[in-house]
């Protein structure tokens, strides 16, 4: 039975409740009134709550069970790697020496945090097969576009003033926003019925206006693109750079890296493949990685090391200049370092090993009832096509719905754009076999009502907190802030 | 050695893959060429057992000078203030912390409400009408900003006042280069903006005029003043501000300001040498459907009971791919959350209590520090809780002494702007002690003599 509660903080306000301790005045003038100009000053105090302590713990931990979580449920969100967060990355994050250290604390005082990046920067070339990697940018559009202005500052530098990138149609919606921020025409190439790229659309298409290609690797249908070795040089040929979208790393850890496979530019999530918590959407990382020719070009300020000593490095004078005020999201950093560290090289690549061995099993186990979008063997996810259901009445949308009710969290839906009626299924490896089974054993009951009993499937949700929501009337009349009812 | 973070053991995965019919996970590789395999395992450190890791790790973290370890002055856009205990206990529960963006939202409540909760806050504080659910941090705040103007008044210049944020600047910078946007630069001669040059250099081609206030200086700008002055140009004006501030300060959505961005991180959110930060972006309604980031409003369900949901998503790149108004998808939802708790923890008294606090102990620093010897206040204007020391001798040189003291004393104006060679940024919270301030005066008095 879902619970009742329906607060919202401000509604548990009480005046002359507090839930703060501060110290009083130990300075003789302490009357804002007296030190500043009264033209700055605030007129009314803030419209905020008060409330007690534990009014906080009670409402936020109410608040937090009508959330499902990885903690809690299987979340199979395909593209989204939503993996097992370890606690000792928490642990080690908080630790002061790391979470209470100011960004501009002068270098020498900073040693410690400044190795931590230098090796993370690192071992995440190494693993992606790249020259240098930037840990600036702060979630994996940020990559993209410190990516693609990287692309356009090396084409420049050349005297090529190129004007287009190219994306295939099953691309992620941040690819075609972050490449048209940075300034270029996108132009999308059709993928063949399975999902590949279609190489003559390709070649027919690949000009010297062509600054980049920009593809997701494994594609967003799950699959090894068999030809991306000949793509990588049919597009160097032309003098086009070629960008890897590393949304889908998760599945090739030490079984390929994007380095060896031609790529000029791949970004990571370190959100994704590295075990940083999702926290509700954020905050991730995303560090992008170049070739050698594409150096020069990194974000300010890089991170480099001399003997023994780490410093910021500041003198590029061809560098795309700076993404975010300070030097990436370290919190995240310190996590992905620490999962890195536990892992080592043999158990990263049993994290791909094992999350292409889950994925197979439940395309396996689902393809009876299912349509597949392209046959097996899938990479890390696999893609389902409710094309078959939706004949019976009962949608994608329906079936991630129902879903919630029998305990999961749903799978990416309507995505990638290319397959109809698309649930993306991405389980990771940090899943047991038993929970696959009950995930699996729960589509096929879907699969069932769908064709006798449709009831249950269009009703749900009946078990979350509210049932399906009329988002119709949140866009048309646009409520983004509570007021006080008069 | 086995690993921890992976289920099946090797009889599970044994008889998963007779289910699939292949004989090993090689035969699920098939698809990759073989000329592209690495061939080698990846060149790494071997796997640390928990124990070695945590002393592994422990030793790097005790090389960096902290607010715990250090008394801190330093300031520039990342401060110490408090941060109350139940932020980080909450933070932690599972459902919010490994929860992804809310897009299912009947099993997302808990998420969805809390940004519905920060949104409005955000709103209260900064004057405005909307806030979204963050941007990365202040920096890319202010860019984002400066596009949607850029969109909203079809003009390709940005004015931006010498005395906001340098580093925002230069990520400003960065974004605006693909649309080809310029940016002019504002004179700030005494640490305040140059309303008079404003008059010339804000004209038909500018999409926003620019200032933060406090600035980057500490001191504050005349925001009606500016808002007046851009508005009969037909610009925006974008506010930087910190939403710690606003306790006190007045929002600069009451005084004219289009847009307000900001560094949140002030509001409960560790300094984490710089990041995770928190990026405020608030604006009037009738900008909103140019907003970038998620925005959640309220709505019902089919029982017509209240619920939240992610909308205006036409906006977004998930929906809108290359016409999108921004191309931001992870945000800082945590982050937005610490706030959000943060916020609600103050409250009405504490937030003004956190600004009295820290503007009076920072005009006691400052009246204390510029008595020591050839040492002066660099600017005349008044400030908030931040302000520009002159030094009888290069910041540089002192510093490292007085980190062996146990001082973070502040941040060297330099690298920012050459003409300040002599100047170090000072920053006060509410959680330095008088103590604190008279130690750290006379530890300077000492290594300026």
């Amino acid at each position: 039975m879902a619970d009742a509660y329906d607060k919202l903080v401000f509604e548990l306000s009480s005046p002359g409740r507090v839930a703060w301790s501060l110290p009083e005045a130990d300075v003789p003038e302490a009357d804002a009134k007296k030190l500043l100009p009264a033209k700055h000053l605030r007129r009314e105090a803030p419209e905020l709550p008060e409330v007690s302590e534990f009014d906080i713990i009670r409402h936020y931990s109410r608040l937090s069970r009508m959330n499902y979580g990885v903690d809690t449920h299987f979340y199979p969100l395909g593209s989204c790697t939503m993996k097992y967060n370890p606690k000792l990355n928490e642990d080690m994050a908080r630790l002061a020496g790391f979470a209470k250290v100011h960004p501009l604390a002068p270098e020498a005082s900073a040693q410690g945090a400044l190795q931590l990046m230098h090796e993370l920067a690192r071992d995440l070339a190494e693993i992606a097969g790249m020259d240098a990697v930037s840990l600036q940018p702060a979630a994996g559009a940020q990559g993209e576009l410190a990516g693609v202005l990287m692309i356009r500052a090396y084409h420049a530098s050349r005297g090529e003033k190129r004007t287009k990138v190219l994306l295939p149609d099953s691309a992620h919606g941040t690819n075609p926003a972050s490449t048209a921020i940075a300034g270029y025409e996108v132009v999308e190439v059709k993928s063949l019925p399975n999902g590949e790229v279609d190489v003559d659309a390709l070649v027919r298409t690949l000009d010297t206006d062509v600054a980049a290609f920009m593809i997701t690797v494994p594609n967003t249908l799950g699959m090894f693109e068999p030809r991306i070795v000949e793509i990588t040089e049919l597009c160097h040929a032309k003098g086009v750079q070629v960008y890897m979208d590393g949304a889908n790393l998760n599945a090739i850890l030490g079984i390929t890296r994007p380095g060896d496979l031609g790529f000029d530019v791949c970004h990571f999530n370190l959100h994704k493949t590295f075990t940083t918590p999702h926290g509700g959407g954020g905050p991730g990382a995303g560090p992008v990685g170049v070739k050698a020719h594409l150096e020069p070009f990194l974000p300010v300020p890089v991170v480099t090391k001399d003997g023994d000593e780490y410093s910021l490095d500041w003198k590029r004078p061809r560098s795309i200049g700076k993404l975010q005020a300070f030097w990436g999201n370290f919190g995240m950093l310190v996590r992905a370092y620490t999962y890195i560290r536990t892992m080592g090289p043999d158990g990263l690549r049993s994290v791909s090993d094992n999350a292409i061995l889950n994925a197979n099993y439940i395309m396996k186990r689902l393809e009876q009832d299912y349509d597949v979008a392209v046959p097996g063997p899938c990479m890390h996810e696999c893609v389902l096509s409710a094309r078959r259901q939706k004949k019976l009445g009962v949608t994608a949308t329906d079936i991630a719905k129902r879903l919630l009710d029998l305990g999961f969290y749903a799978p990416s839906t309507y995505f990638p754009l290319i397959v109809e009626e698309a649930l993306m299924i991405e389980p990771t490896e940090t899943e047991a076999r038993e929970t696959l089974d009950a995930f699996c054993d729960a589509m096929i009951q879907i699969a069932r009502e769908a064709e006798t009993n449709h009831a249950a499937i269009h009703e749900a949700p009946v078990t979350t907190p509210v049932r399906r929501l009329d988002q119709t009337k949140a866009a048309r009349e646009p409520n983004l802030k509570w007021t006080r009812r008069v | 050695m086995p690993s921890r973070y992976i289920a099946n053991t090797p009889d599970e995965q044994k008889q998963m893959l007779g289910v699939i019919g292949a004989g090993s996970v090689e035969d699920l590789l098939v698809k990759i060429p073989p000329k592209a395999r690495l061939g080698r395992p990846l060149g790494l450190t071997p796997a640390l057992a928990e124990t070695d890791l945590i002393r592994h790790m422990t030793a790097l973290a005790a090389r960096n000078a902290n607010a715990e370890s250090h008394v801190s002055f330093l300031g520039a856009g990342s401060y110490d203030h408090y941060i109350p205990s139940p932020i980080n206990h909450m933070i932690l529960r599972g459902e919010f912390f490994t929860a992804y963006t809310p897009y299912q939202p009947e099993a997302s409540q808990g998420t969805l409400r809390t940004i519905y909760e920060y949104q409005t806050m955000i709103a209260e504080l900064t004057g405005m009408d909307v806030a979204n659910a963050s941007i990365y941090d202040g920096a890319s705040s202010l860019a984002e900003a400066a596009l949607m103007a850029h969109s909203v008044t079809e003009r390709k210049e940005i004015v931006l006042s010498r005395a906001v944020h340098p580093l925002y600047k230069r990520v400003t910078a960065t974004y605006c280069e693909g649309p080809g946007v310029r940016l002019r630069d504002l004179p700030a001669p005494d640490g305040v903006t140059d309303l008079a040059a404003a008059r010339q250099l804000v004209t038909a081609k500018t999409a926003a005029l620019v200032i933060q206030t406090p600035n980057f200086y500490g001191c504050l700008e005349d925001v009606a003043a500016a808002a007046e002055l851009a508005h009969a140009a037909g610009a925006l004006l974008v506010v930087v501000a910190d939403p710690v501030n606003l306790g006190v300060l007045e929002g600069p959505g009451k005084l004219g300001a289009d847009i307000v961005v900001g560094e949140g991180q002030g509001l409960g959110v560790p300094a984490s040498f710089g990041g995770p930060n928190l990026g405020v972006f608030a604006a009037k309604t009738e900008l909103v459907r140019r907003m970038p980031g998620r925005l959640v409003g309220a709505t019902v369900d089919r029982d017509g009971k209240r619920g939240f949901v992610l909308t205006l998503q036409t906006r977004e790149q998930h929906i809108r791919r290359a016409k999108a108004t921004s191309n931001i998808c992870t945000n800082v939802a945590l982050c937005a959350l610490m706030a959000t708790i943060y916020m609600a923890t103050l409250g009405r008294r504490g937030l003004v209590k956190v600004g009295e606090l820290s503007t009076a102990k920072a005009h006691y620093a400052a009246e204390r520090l510029a008595k020591v010897p050839g040492v002066s206040l660099r600017f005349p204007a008044p400030f908030f809780k931040e302000f520009a020391l002159k030094l009888p001798k290069a910041p540089d040189r002192l510093l490292p002494r007085l980190a062996k003291q146990g001082f973070l004393a502040g941040v060297p104006l330099k690298s920012f702007d050459r003409s300040l060679a002599d100047c170090l940024l000072v920053a006060v919270t509410e959680k330095r002690t008088k103590a604190e301030i008279d130690a750290f005066a006379a530890a300077l008095e000492k290594a300026v003599a």
